[in-house]
C-alpha cells in the first residue's frame, strides 16, 4: 500500500455470522480527491464507511486511513478525520456558537484557537446574526453547511459525509456542493455518499458497491463510457439492478 | 369528481419567541383517481398539511374535505376512507410483520383476504419474512409494510409523506411503478417528496417551498412555463466554469446539473449565438439547446 494515498484498502471485508456485509473490497482514494461512494440501500455502504472511520473492526483485510493501519491506530485516525450524517451531526438545543465551541474542543483546539475559528465560520456562512440561536431554529440548508463546516474544525486530511445533501431545496444543495468543492481544493480529501445521481457527476471518481462488492471504480466520464450509458443514473441502475441480496 | 379540496389553508407553530407560518393560505383540488404530487424540500409545509388532510391537525384558518368530507366536522368519517403513511416508520416494531397487518386489518374491520388483490403486488415481497418482527427488517422491507398496512382497508385516498426520502435511485423507480399500478385501483394518491425528478411520474404536481404553493400544473405543463432560452454548457474545468459564468452580467443563471451547467442569459440573443457569447466568458467545449426540467422551473421559481 502506498503511503501517499488517502485511504488505501485491499480486500477489507466485514461479516457478521453467516453474512457478509462486505466482501473484500479493494480501492485507493488520492489526496483531495472528492471521491463518491455509491451503492443501493443494504448494499454495504455504511458498514465499509464505519470501517474507515475506525467505529467498526473488519473481519479481514487491510485499510490504511490518512497514513494510520486500521488496526493499530483507529485513534489517530478518529483524530485525522472528519463526519458529517444528516442524522447525526449538531445538537439542536446549544447555539451555533456553543456547537462549535463543543465541537472545537472535543477535537482538542485550544480556546483562541476555538475563538478565531468561531469567527471565519461565523463569517463564511454569514451567520453572524444567528450566532446566539439554537441550532433546532436554523433551516435545514444551514444546519448542513455548519454540520459541514464543524467536521472541518480541526482541518482534518479526510472528511466522510454521508448523504449530506438530503432533504433540501435545489438551489441549497448545489450552495452545500460549492463548500465540497472548496475544501478539495485546499487538499481535503472528501469522501461522499449521495443518492442523487447528478451529485455523482460532480465527484472525481466513484464506485458502486453492489451485494457488497465494488463492481465499478473510475471517473463519472469513463464509467458512462464503458456501461454505455448517457448519465450516472443510468451506470447506477445498470448495476444495482444486478443485487440479489434484498436491501 | 374531486376527492380532495384544500381552500385557504393556513397553519402557524408557535417556536420560542417567534410564529413559523408552515402553510401561508394554500388552495388546491386533487380529482378522483389523480396521482398528485407534492414536491419541495424539508420546511415546505408538506407534513402540516398531510397531518391537516387526514384529521391529525387543525389548520388556523381555511377548510379542507376529504372524499367530500369536512376535515374538522367528518374527521370520523375521514378516518375510515384514507390510508396515511407518515415519513417516519410508525408501525409496531415488536410485532411480526403478518401481526401488523392484521392488527391493522382488525382496526378497520377487515382482513388480509377480503382485500388481497389490491395489496398482493406490494405484499408477495415481504410475504417470505411474514414471521419476522418489523422492528428486524431492513429500510426497504419496512416500506412495502408501510404501504401494505396503510392499503389493507382499501382506502379511497392514500396519502404518502416522503416514501422514497434516502432510497436508492433503484428502490425509487420500482416504488413509483407499484404507485402506477394502485392508481388501476381507482384509489386517489397524494405523495410528497423532495427529489424533483419524480414530479415527472405524477399527474399533476404543486411545487412547494416554505409554506407556499409557487405552482400547480401538470409536470409538461410546469415545464413548458419555463420562457427562456435554457443551454446546457460543458467545459474543461466545471467549477471554474461555473464561477466565471455566474460572476459574468451577461448570464442570468447557472447551475450545476451533472456533467453539464444549465445556463440562462439575462437578456435575448439569438440562438446562433449563444456558443460565441458564452465563449467570450469562459472557454467552453460544449453548448447545447435544452428543455427545462422540473428542478430548473423549480430553481427559477425560488429566485422570483
Amino acid at each position: 500500500m502506498k503511503e501517499d494515498f488517502a485511504i488505501s484498502v485491499r480486500e477489507l471485508t466485514k461479516r457478521f455470522n453467516d453474512f457478509t456485509a462486505v466482501n473484500a473490497i479493494t480501492f485507493d482514494v488520492k489526496q483531495g480527491e472528492i471521491f463518491g461512494f455509491l451503492g443501493a440501500n443494504g448494499a454495504g455502504k455504511t458498514t465499509a464507511m464505519r470501517m474507515l472511520c475506525g467505529l467498526s473492526f473488519p473481519t479481514s483485510g487491510q485499510a490504511m486511513v490518512a497514513g494510520y493501519d486500521l488496526y493499530q491506530d483507529a485513534e489517530k485516525i478518529k483524530k485525522s478525520i472528519g463526519y458529517m450524517s444528516q442524522k447525526f451531526s449538531l445538537y439542536e438545543d446549544l447555539t451555533i456558537r456553543e456547537n462549535i465551541r463543543f465541537y472545537g474542543g472535543i477535537y482538542g483546539l485550544n480556546d483562541h484557537e476555538i475563538k478565531s475559528k468561531t469567527e471565519t465560520l461565523v463569517h463564511q456562512l454569514h451567520l453572524e446574526e444567528q450566532v446566539n440561536k439554537l441550532v433546532k431554529s436554523l433551516p435545514l440548508g444551514w444546519k448542513q453547511k455548519l454540520s459541514f463546516s464543524v467536521a472541518m474544525i480541526h482541518q482534518p486530511k479526510i472528511v466522510f459525509l454521508d448523504e449530506p445533501t438530503g432533504g433540501v431545496d435545489p438551489i441549497t444543495r448545489r450552495e452545500f456542493w460549492t463548500l465540497i468543492y472548496q475544501a478539495a481544493s485546499k487538499g481535503t480529501t472528501v469522501f461522499v455518499t449521495t443518492h442523487y445521481m447528478d451529485e455523482a457527476e460532480y465527484c472525481d471518481r466513484v464506485s458502486i458497491m453492489v451485494d457488497g462488492r465494488i463492481d465499478a471504480l473510475d471517473t463519472p466520464l469513463e464509467l458512462k463510457r464503458k456501461f454505455n450509458a448517457p448519465s450516472m443514473e443510468e451506470v447506477f441502475v445498470q448495476l444495482a439492478r444486478k443485487a440479489k441480496r434484498g436491501d | 369528481m374531486i376527492a380532495v379540496k384544500v381552500d385557504s389553508v393556513k397553519k402557524t407553530f408557535k417556536a420560542e419567541k417567534s410564529v413559523v407560518t408552515a402553510l401561508q393560505k394554500i388552495t388546491f383540488d386533487v380529482s378522483k383517481g389523480e396521482l398528485f404530487g407534492l414536491i419541495g424540500p424539508d420546511g415546505a409545509g408538506k407534513t402540516t398539511l398531510f397531518r391537516i388532510l387526514t384529521t391529525l391537525m387543525l389548520a388556523d384558518e381555511g377548510t379542507a374535505t376529504v372524499d367530500g368530507f369536512d376535515v374538522v366536522r367528518d374527521y370520523k368519517e375521514i378516518r375510515k376512507r384514507v390510508g396515511y403513511m407518515p415519513g417516519r416508520f410508525s408501525l409496531y416494531q415488536d410485532l411480526t410483520v403478518e401481526e401488523n397487518l392484521s392488527f391493522f386489518a382488525t382496526l378497520f374491520n377487515t382482513s388480509l383476504e377480503e382485500n388481497y388483490d389490491l395489496v398482493k403486488a406490494i405484499y408477495q415481497q415481504i410475504e417470505p419474512f411474514k414471521k419476522r418482527r418489523a422492528g428486524a427488517l431492513s429500510g426497504g422491507m419496512k416500506q412495502k409494510l408501510a404501504l401494505s398496512c396503510a392499503l389493507i382497508h382499501r382506502p379511497s385516498v392514500l396519502f404518502l409523506d416522503e416514501p422514497t426520502t434516502g432510497v436508492d435511485a433503484v428502490s425509487r423507480k420500482e416504488f413509483w411503478e407499484l404507485l402506477r399500478d394502485l392508481q388501476k385501483h381507482q384509489i386517489t394518491i397524494i405523495v410528497s417528496t423532495p427529489y424533483m425528478d419524480e414530479a415527472s411520474l405524477c399527474d399533476r404536481v404543486a411545487l412547494m417551498q416554505n409554506g407556499k404553493i409557487m405552482e400547480i400544473n401538470s409536470p409538461k405543463g410546469i415545464t413548458e412555463n419555463f420562457k427562456k432560452p435554457l443551454w446546457a454548457v460543458r467545459g474543461e474545468n466545471m467549477y471554474q466554469l461555473m464561477q466565471t459564468l455566474q460572476a459574468s452580467e451577461a448570464i442570468d443563471s447557472c447551475y450545476p446539473f451533472g456533467q453539464y451547467h444549465h445556463v440562462t442569459f439575462t437578456h435575448a440573443i439569438p440562438d446562433s449565438q449563444a456558443t460565441s457569447e458564452l465563449a467570450k466568458i469562459a472557454p467552453v467545449l460544449e453548448v447545447q439547446k435544452i428543455s427545462a426540467t422540473i428542478e430548473d422551473c423549480f430553481m427559477e421559481l425560488m429566485r422570483q
